[in-house]
């Protein structure tokens, strides 16, 4: 089913007699039982204010045509969203609605945030049928409960977004690079940890051991200003002039190259192990790397994110046991999709608050029924 | 402002829930004589009074868990406060309300610079929090104007914001972490020292819920490395709209000032007589702050000098110095107390969108003839939050009930014009029974519905948020389960 109309949406959802699997532009390949929905004939930006930072669209819009729409007006999606295809070798076109629903976001998470936190105001249909919105079009809005946040991340268990608007940003004048050569998982953290917590703004900060030639390397992004950008550069390497290593810088061709394969872990499109993606604290990264077992490895967000490349079917959160953090399991082979969750399992307490929530807001359990947790209760 | 009826069981038992939670709180941690617990009557919003039942403060997570137990046991309502400082009433009590005071709880638990962290219990003061990193050059980016004294507890509560959202957001995006109990006492993590939550995100749903989920005891915020500086630039012009169309000239060519303060005439003569700030009398003032090195500031105020001479200003004033900073920013934070000086005022907390800024300063302007009622407009322009101050006279019969009306009318607008009735200070009781405007009986019950996971009896802070007429329901069957 692909309605072109929320009422039609609510309407489908009403009438429907089993589970929905919901889908934007189907690059994540998540593939939940059930039904197709597809939200991708609900599309447009119905409002866009450049003075004033914000753009309203339908769920379905896909990203490259509000991408345009912004690059128009020099400004962007300041979170950075991962464009998945490359990585899970699907097609298709990614919608707005599905990188809010999945709460998508880049390398820039670490200074910008996440998708939740531009994510201004939501429309969704929940799992009786019902038209709710919650949130606006404005940047600072507390009348009531935030379910814009809850929403965001939901992946459609507890609704099915229609229409989303978002905060976005200035484009940036420029960018670059500063490549650090030779540190070790526990220096180059120690590393990006001084950058990101000098005045400088670092945009990006992320670590490779072992997958470029050439040795471990270091990057830190800066964006701004030309000159603003040269002057943070040269205050970075004397910063970081202690470490003793090789330091280039890479220029905005460059810089912009380097952070989309950061982001889309283009590399790892052809091998064959199972893919996760840690959240953890940055200086736990290297003590929950040797505990891993990985094959390859590299952090983003100064060791905040670990993306990591697993045997087919190794369990990685028993490999972990308990940190401050969770693990997602990204993409995997068919058989290590069905021994382990995609999402990490919640402490109980956590559990019920969340399961509470899906029994309220999608009662029968058929919007990507199990995707996030146990099914509150079977379908009649 | 109605507020429900005691409920003659609960106050029937007092003396048993006092004691109670005597057994569980140490000496003086459990107030319950008539002539002390007037001291939480109200909040910040004084027009409404009301002394509790009884009034707790706890000590630790534990404490506060025996306390959340106890009242859930005896289906005694509670009301969480952190520093008393909301403007809307979300910490006024009901006669047959326990009231739950942080303020006790407030030690920095752990710093943690390399991971850009602190974990601190939520009596803390939102001042303090910046107070225990800035020697190390980290400070807590939101910044409400009530930060000396209010605690992060209300500050999750109400999701606040500040004069620096623009750049650096407001709690929900500086919150990565809490420790909660919830109403019947269990104790959950949510979050920490890691982004993004593993599973649905509650954190951001617990933001903002104005304290009718669970009480949060402890916090793990971001802290930011503070910038090397920061200065402003002061234009003057002679029309609302201009100034308006000069914000967004600003935003659209690519600086993201740290903040842009925006007073009207009303507001910048009120000040000037306070303060004494060298203000220009104009119809719209300015105040852009842009931060970084001193070479980084110079380049960006001459690109929002350059924009703002194309709007024809009556006085552009670049700060080359922190005395001049100081200068600039005198007014601007003597606005309330100015208006303060000249009468008794009711601040609001709509936001709009900014493109609908002139339409709704010349409507604002319009309905203050007819109420017959001053009003200063002094806000947050980069992000459309702003704060009408209403004159009125609190000795004059009827005068407070006038103003209210006119504030409800601004509110109205500011939902008409796209925008919303609260942008930093919450609904609480002030805004409760307005909230159909902006919401359907649909987005509403969405709302509930989450408080009905939570708190499933509707005892914590049960008469904020919702109108009356929507939560009745749930109130008479939680009452009627005792």
């Amino acid at each position: 089913m692909t309605p072109d109309t929320e009422a039609a949406l609510a309407e489908a959802i009403k009438s429907a007699s089993g589970p929905l699997a919901i889908e934007g532009g189907g690059t994540r390949g998540l593939q939940p039982r059930g039904e197709r929905l597809s939200v991708a004939g609900l599309t447009g930006i119905s409002l866009y204010e450049p003075g004033a930072l914000t753009i309203v669209a339908q769920a379905g819009t896909p990203v490259t045509a509000i991408n345009q729409a912004l690059a128009a007006e020099n400004q962007r999606l300041a979170f950075e969203p991962m464009d998945h295809r490359k990585l899970l070798n699907t097609s298709g076109e990614p919608t707005i609605g599905g990188i809010v629903a999945a709460n998508v976001s880049g390398p820039r998470r670490i200074q910008g945030g996440a998708a939740r936190d531009y994510a201004l105001g939501v429309r969704f249909v929940d799992g009786t049928g019902a038209i709710v919105k919650n949130g606006g079009r404005v940047m600072k809005n507390v009348t009531g409960y935030d379910l814009v946040k809850l929403m965001s991340g939901a992946h459609g268990t507890l609704g099915v977004l229609t229409e989303v608007s978002l905060k976005v940003l200035p484009r940036p004048e420029t960018q670059a690079t500063l490549m650090i050569r030779g540190l070790d998982d526990a220096q180059a953290v120690r590393a990006m940890a001084a950058a990101m917590g000098s005045p400088f703004e670092i945009t990006g900060a992320a670590h490779c051991a072992n997958i470029m030639e050439g040795g471990p390397v270091t990057v830190l992004r800066v964006e701004g200003f030309e000159a603003s950008v040269s002057y943070r550069i040269d205050r970075l390497k004397d910063l970081l002039a202690d470490f003793d290593a090789e330091m280039t810088v890479g220029d905005a061709k460059m810089s912009d190259w380097l952070w989309q394969s950061v982001r889309d872990v283009e590399l790892w499109a052809d091998v064959p192990e199972d893919i996760w993606r840690i959240s953890c604290k940055p200086t736990d990264a290297p003590a929950l790397m040797r505990r891993s077992g990985a094959v390859a490895w590299y952090f983003d967000w100064g060791g905040g994110r670990i993306w990591m490349r697993m045997t087919q079917g190794a369990d990685l959160r028993a490999a972990l046991g308990v940190f401050d953090g969770h693990a997602t399991l990204v993409r995997a082979a068919a058989a290590t999709r069905a021994a382990l969750p995609v999402f990490h399992p919640e402490a109980p307490g956590v559990a019920r608050l969340s399961e509470g929530l899906r029994a309220r807001f999608d009662p029968r359990g058929i919007l990507n029924a199990g995707l996030m947790g146990p099914v509150a209760r079977e379908v009649a | 402002m109605e507020m429900p009826i005691p409920d003659a069981d609960v106050l029937a038992r007092k003396g048993r829930v006092v004691s109670r939670l005597q057994a569980v709180l140490p000496d003086g941690a459990v107030i319950h004589d008539q002539s002390e617990t007037r001291a939480y009557e109200c909040d910040a919003l004084t027009a409404y009074k009301c002394p509790p039942m009884v009034a707790v403060l706890p000590s630790s997570t534990q404490e506060v868990s025996d306390v959340l137990r106890i009242c859930h046991e005896e289906g005694v309502p509670v009301v969480p406060r952190g520093s008393g400082t909301s403007l809307a009433g979300g910490a006024l009590p009901t006669a047959d309300c326990v009231i739950l005071g942080v303020a006790r709880m407030n030690e920095v638990l752990d710093t943690d610079y390399e991971n850009r962290t602190i974990r601190v219990q939520t009596g803390r003061t939102n001042l303090s929090v910046t107070g225990a990193v800035e020697e190390n050059g980290f400070f807590y980016a939101p910044d409400p104007s009530s930060q000396l004294a209010c605690a992060i507890a209300g500050n999750i509560a109400m999701n606040s914001g500040g004069a620096h959202c623009l750049k650096y957001g407001v709690t929900t995006n500086n919150l990565m972490g809490v420790t909660m109990v919830m109403m019947d006492g269990e104790i959950v993590e949510i979050g920490g020292a890691y982004m993004d939550s593993a599973g649905l995100d509650l954190l951001g749903l617990i933001c903002g819920s104005e304290g009718q989920l669970g009480v949060v005891t402890e916090a793990t915020l971001r802290i930011l490395p503070k910038p090397e500086g920061a200065r402003p630039v002061l234009m003057g012009f002679d029309d609302n709209e201009v100034a308006g169309a000069c914000v967004s000239d600003i935003i659209k060519a690519g600086v993201l000032p740290v903040a842009i303060e925006f007073m009207d005439r009303p507001c910048i003569e009120a000040t000037e007589a306070f303060a004494k700030a060298g203000y220009p009398m104009c119809e719209a003032l300015l105040i852009v702050e842009v931060e970084g090195s001193d070479a980084e500031i110079d380049h960006q105020l001459s690109l929002i000098m350059e924009i703002a001479r194309r709007h024809n200003p009556v006085e552009l004033r670049e700060s080359k110095s922190a005395e001049e900073s100081a200068a600039i920013w005198l007014g601007r934070k003597s606005a309330f107390g100015a208006m303060g000086q000249i009468n008794d005022y009711m601040c609001l907390d709509g936001t709009i969108p900014v493109s609908s800024l002139p339409f709704v300063l010349r409507r604002i302007g319009e309905m203050s003839e007819e109420f017959g009622l001053k009003v200063g407009n002094v806000f947050h322009a980069g992000d459309g939050n702003m704060h009408p101050l209403i004159l009125f006279d609190a000795n004059k019969p009827g005068d407070l009930e006038l103003c209210e009306a006119f504030g409800a009318e601004i509110l109205k607008l500011c939902v008409e014009a796209g925008g919303c009735l609260t942008g930093e200070h919450g609904v609480g009781i002030e805004k409760r029974d307005l909230m159909s405007y902006q919401y359907a009986p649909d987005d509403l019950e969405a709302q509930m519905a989450v408080k009905d996971v939570f708190d499933p009896q509707w005892l914590l802070n049960p008469a904020k948020v919702f109108p009356l007429s929507a939560s009745e329901t749930r109130r008479a069957v939680a009452m009627a389960a005792e």
